[in-house]
């Protein structure tokens, strides 16, 4: 059975890369790999214990990360299951029929789809409601509109389209054609929306403090921030002057506080481990960063992510390659 | 309009506790930036006139007192930290704080009853807190009280990097440093010299097959002879040394031995022998010498030590309490002994050095001015001494 299930994996998986040209795949074969894949999916949730007919996309990279787990950094590089149309590029089926005369009355201008959205025809102008509301939205971008459309353009091309656009929302009754002109339009998330920051708690003498944790490089780091203090910071138990004899760490401590303009006012424990010293004192910095977003306003809270405060550094040491010394030092060239 | 009503305020709160004094005054102080509030005003709030420790009193505390620079070339050709010589050449002044350690123990000192053997005091604590100068502080209130006062600025300095060692032509498993016991000599006689002309030695002493010091002559010679005869500056030392104790409890004069790093004494040394084999403090004179001072079978006079980490042999940075650097030997020897803590800067103090920085223009940038870089110099610091002073300089 499980040799079964391999055959299956392995074919729905993407041919590489280095083949000649581009692929064409027909439409049989692709019926084939989406019931090969349907099946596969049957047996994978057989697998683990599931039930077939309630399985998901998400239960089935759950699946395949625990039954080939694997230490890769790149995301896409990692073993994979996927609906073949997510894996497959989008090919376009065949414009003509039998007798060799095309479908579209645009054929013949090469880019059939393109020119067939330029000439969009709105229907008839009834009373309008208002201008639509397109904040938080942008446009596709070019290689979004080629997938979609699956037809290459160039970028001349495309800004004509976008002008195509404006010039129709611009147009007093653009609110009814809005479901058509959403098609062409994305929703920008807000970064903030997606964090929670956790409410202030008290502890038993009645002072506001907060938690927060922070990693850098191997060194990971908790902070409690507590209100109403002089400014003392107490690492690991030890006294800061005394934990970061260095001055660099120290000023990296003090980033978050001067920041908000808080120096002396609050107290912080922290508890540190891994790492070298500038790595705890960039974990405890994120870390009481973290902390510090629940005495303070949104605003500050956006300000303290665009000045790079919130954001965990991604920097860590590099591997060493075979052939080489290091990650990046070659072993010494000679000539002979 | 302003100034002068600035000037009333400062004059009329000057004699209030140092403390509320700083923090009425910055008030009025930052909103007039920089250069409008004249010299004597800022005077007033950080320094004080009397110059005399004697007279310091909890009302001096946390300011800068003055010493004129001459005392300073005749009370301490020695025994100063490089780092405030280097800032007294800067702002042509010495400005020392006068602390709450210093006050007690002027305070001790002025209480003590000589006809006790001598009390011995130990300043103790984290690096850089101000232990030597402390020490100096006491060193000056001696010197204008008239005391005799025996100063070795650095005892580390007598157990590592010697490049000479002869061996001892007094006793024979002693090894002497003639270098350092003539570096010393010169300083304790430009420092005490009246008093070299009016003890006088209680022995004959031999130098050598030739030369001698009769009895009854003037200590003064005995230190010309160790200048002149290096070879034996170190006995000279210790004739020194031995006269000034025996005629100290006589009464005619108090005996103030100061001694910075007095941990030294009784740690290891780095030196080492022809053979290679280690050194042991006690074999050298200077060393054995100086304990036998440092001993209380004496009378008329205090002994006041630091303890220090910086200079200290095989000792962990972290140690800092008695027991730690002075380590059993030497804390049995010094037992009983009055501890006196010296601690970082409190916040009063912090903001009068942080005022004298400001006042002598040493502090340049113009983020220094404002009250966020001084929350920032604050936590930087930590409050230390050293630390604030090394992260002044660049600014």
């Amino acid at each position: 059975l499980f040799s079964f299930f391999f055959f299956f994996f392995f074919s729905v998986q993407r041919k590489n890369a280095g083949a000649s040209g581009p692929e064409k795949y027909t439409e049989a074969f692709i019926k084939k790999q989406i019931e090969e894949f349907n099946l596969g999916k049957r047996h994978l949730a057989n697998m683990m214990g599931e039930d077939p007919e309630t399985f998901t996309q998400e239960d089935i990279d759950r699946a395949i990360a625990y039954l080939f787990p694997s230490g890769l950094f790149d995301k896409q590089a990692r073993p994979l299951m996927k609906h073949p149309t997510e894996v497959f590029p989008e090919q376009r089926k065949i414009q003509w029929g039998e007798d060799g005369r095309p479908f579209h009355f645009l054929f013949y201008t090469g880019k059939q789809s393109y020119y067939s959205l330029m000439h969009v025809s709105i229907l008839s102008p009834e009373a309008a409601r208002g201008p639509l509301n397109l904040a938080g939205s942008r446009w596709l971008t070019k290689i979004e509109l080629e997938e979609m459309l699956v037809e290459k353009m160039s970028d001349d091309d495309y800004s004509r389209f976008i002008r195509l656009l404006e010039k129709l929302v611009a147009l007093p009754c653009a609110d009814l054609e809005e479901k058509y002109i959403q098609k062409f339009s994305k929703e920008v998330p807000a970064q903030l929306q997606k964090v929670l920051i956790e409410p202030l708690q008290y502890d038993e003498r009645g002072v506001a403090f907060s938690t927060g944790e922070g990693r850098r490089k191997t060194a990971s780091a908790t902070a409690v921030v507590y209100d109403n203090g002089t400014g003392k910071i107490t690492v690991n138990g030890i006294d800061i002057l005394h934990y970061f004899p260095v001055l660099q760490d120290r000023e990296q401590l003090l980033f978050p506080f001067q920041f908000l303009g808080r120096i002396g006012k609050h107290d912080m424990v922290c508890t540190v481990s891994g790492g070298g010293r500038s790595a705890q004192a960039g974990a405890i910095r994120l870390a009481s960063a973290k902390a510090l977003r629940s005495f303070v306003t949104e605003k500050e809270v956006e300000f303290m992510r665009q000045a790079g405060l919130l954001t965990v550094d991604p920097r860590v040491k590099e591997r060493k390659k075979p052939g080489q010394e290091g990650p990046r030092r070659k072993f010494t060239w000679k000539k002979r | 309009m302003l100034r002068s009503l600035q000037g009333l305020v400062c004059r009329s709160l000057k004699l209030d506790h140092g403390c509320a004094l700083h923090t009425a005054a910055r008030g009025g102080l930052s909103s007039v930036s920089s250069q409008d509030v004249p010299a004597e005003n800022l005077r007033a709030v950080f320094h004080t006139s009397e110059s005399d420790p004697a007279k310091h009193t909890e009302q001096h505390e946390g300011r800068l007192y003055n010493i004129p620079l001459e005392e300073v070339k005749a009370v301490f050709p020695h025994g100063l930290p490089y780092r405030f010589q280097q800032q007294i050449q800067t702002f042509n002044e010495a400005r020392v704080m006068v602390r709450k350690p210093a006050l007690e123990l002027l305070a001790y000192l002025k209480g003590s009853n000589f006809a006790h053997p001598a009390v011995r005091y130990v300043i103790y604590g984290e690096r850089g807190t101000g232990k030597t100068m402390t020490l100096c502080h006491v060193v000056h209130y001696c010197s204008r009280q008239g005391w005799l006062v025996l100063h070795i600025p650095d005892a580390h300095l007598w157990v590592k990097n010697c490049k000479e060692l002869l061996q001892s032509s007094y006793k024979k498993d002693r090894l002497d440093q003639p270098l350092q016991a003539s570096v010393w000599l010169k300083n304790f006689k430009s420092s005490n010299e009246r008093f070299l002309q009016e003890i006088k030695t209680q022995k004959k002493y031999m130098w050598g097959k030739q030369e001698s010091t009769e009895e009854g002559r003037p200590l003064g010679e005995v230190v010309e002879q160790g200048l002149a005869r290096v070879r034996s500056a170190s006995d000279a030392v210790g004739v020194v040394l031995r006269e000034i104790k025996q005629q100290s409890h006589r009464g005619s004069f108090r005996l103030l031995v100061a001694v910075d790093g007095v941990n030294a004494l009784w740690g290891r040394t780095s030196l080492r022998k022809e053979d290679k084999s280690p050194v042991s403090p006690e074999e050298l004179t200077l060393v054995h010498n100086l304990r036998k001072m440092v001993r209380n079978d004496w009378s008329g006079g205090a002994i006041v030590t630091t303890l220090s980490q910086t200079g200290s042999l095989f000792k962990p940075s972290s140690a800092y309490t008695p027991q730690e650097l002075l380590g059993k030997e030497g804390f049995d020897a010094l037992d009983p002994f009055v501890p006196i803590p010296v601690p970082n800067y409190s916040p009063g103090e912090f903001e009068s050095c942080y005022g004298y920085y400001l006042e002598r223009k040493w502090l340049q940038h113009e983020k220094a001015h404002t009250e966020d870089g001084k929350a920032e110099l604050r936590f930087l610091s930590g409050s230390n001494p050293r630390q604030l002073d090394r992260l002044a300089g660049p600014l």
